[in-house]
């Protein structure tokens, strides 16, 4: 259990979650996370590439982004308790771009928690949104 | 639309049986940035009641692309790797998976659809995860594929 983690009793509509920032995305960061998730699309991690596509540069990985957003939910609730995660990619996050994950409790039924995610960038673009469900009687 | 429906719906998949490997998800973690010990240390995974390190989740996608050529289908449907967006991702989840463990992947074409007059088109990906014939969890992906050169 981490220092984040929280009691059930603790969760109620507009609870907000402890935001999680991450450093800035480098190079490194995405040819690492390319090795690691097995997603070699050159055009995240090969410059020439990316500039064969009309592209001035790479850009992150998607899955990169809603890894950081589901560390924001296991931070917060043992993961056991997530029940399903979506969410849809509004914008490429830039290499050097500095995602910020945010999420609130905007429904509880059943039991079961309905959290609103965002990731964002330090310049206010909005990369990603969705939606996880948790189950409240697994924390 | 550049892309056939009928053909891309009619494609079989690749299915894939998986190990999860220990020190694959130590590495994605540390890809990830993940502080959390419960993902990359034996001990703390076993004090939080995991038999061994836990599948986080979105190393799903990563089961996924575990086949020795992911993207062969987009070639198949003559689509340029350059022009894919992800568009959307959604994951449903039954039980914990776990270092140690096998899973089948089991990946089909659900859906084949244009918008702006075939400018952008969508591919829907859905995804089963089996364990010893259990469904352990479900994946969606939606691509996007951009086709610059399509008139609206």
């Amino acid at each position: 259990m981490t220092q984040n983690q929280l009691q059930r009793q603790e969760i109620r509509v507009g609870a907000e979650l402890p935001p999680l920032t991450v450093p800035a995305i480098s190079r490194t960061t995405l040819a690492l996370f390319a090795g690691a998730s097995g997603d070699h699309n050159p055009i995240h991690i090969d410059l020439d590439v990316a500039r064969s596509a009309g592209l001035d540069d790479v850009f992150a990985h998607g899955m990169l982004s809603m890894a950081y957003l589901t560390r924001l939910l296991t931070g917060w609730v043992p993961q056991r308790a997530v029940r399903s995660c979506k969410v849809r990619f509004a914008a490429v996050t830039p290499v050097h771009g500095a995602p910020v994950c945010t999420g609130r409790v905007v429904a509880i039924d059943d039991g079961l928690a309905t959290i609103a995610l965002t990731v964002a960038l330090a310049d206010g673009t909005t990369t990603l949104t969705g939606e996880a469900v948790v189950d409240t009687t697994r924390i | 639309m550049t892309i056939d429906a009928v053909e891309a719906k009619r494609l079989q998949l690749p299915v894939i049986t998986v190990p999860v490997e220990r020190g694959r998800l130590q590495f994605f973690a540390k890809a990830i940035g993940e502080t959390d010990p419960v993902y990359t240390d034996l001990a703390a995974a076993a004090e939080a009641g995991h038999p061994d390190l836990p599948v986080p989740p979105t190393f799903f996608f990563s089961l996924e692309l575990s086949s020795p050529d992911p993207f062969a289908y987009l070639r198949e449907l003559n689509v340029d790797m350059r022009q894919v967006l992800h568009g959307e991702q959604s994951f449903e989840y039954h039980t914990m998976v776990h270092a140690g463990e096998t899973v089948t992947v089991r990946p089909r074409i659900a859906d084949v659809f244009a918008k702006k007059g075939g400018a952008l088109e969508f591919l829907v990906r859905r995804t089963d995860f089996v364990r010893g014939g259990e469904l352990v969890a479900e994946a969606t992906s939606t691509l996007v594929v951009q086709n610059a050169k399509a008139t609206s």
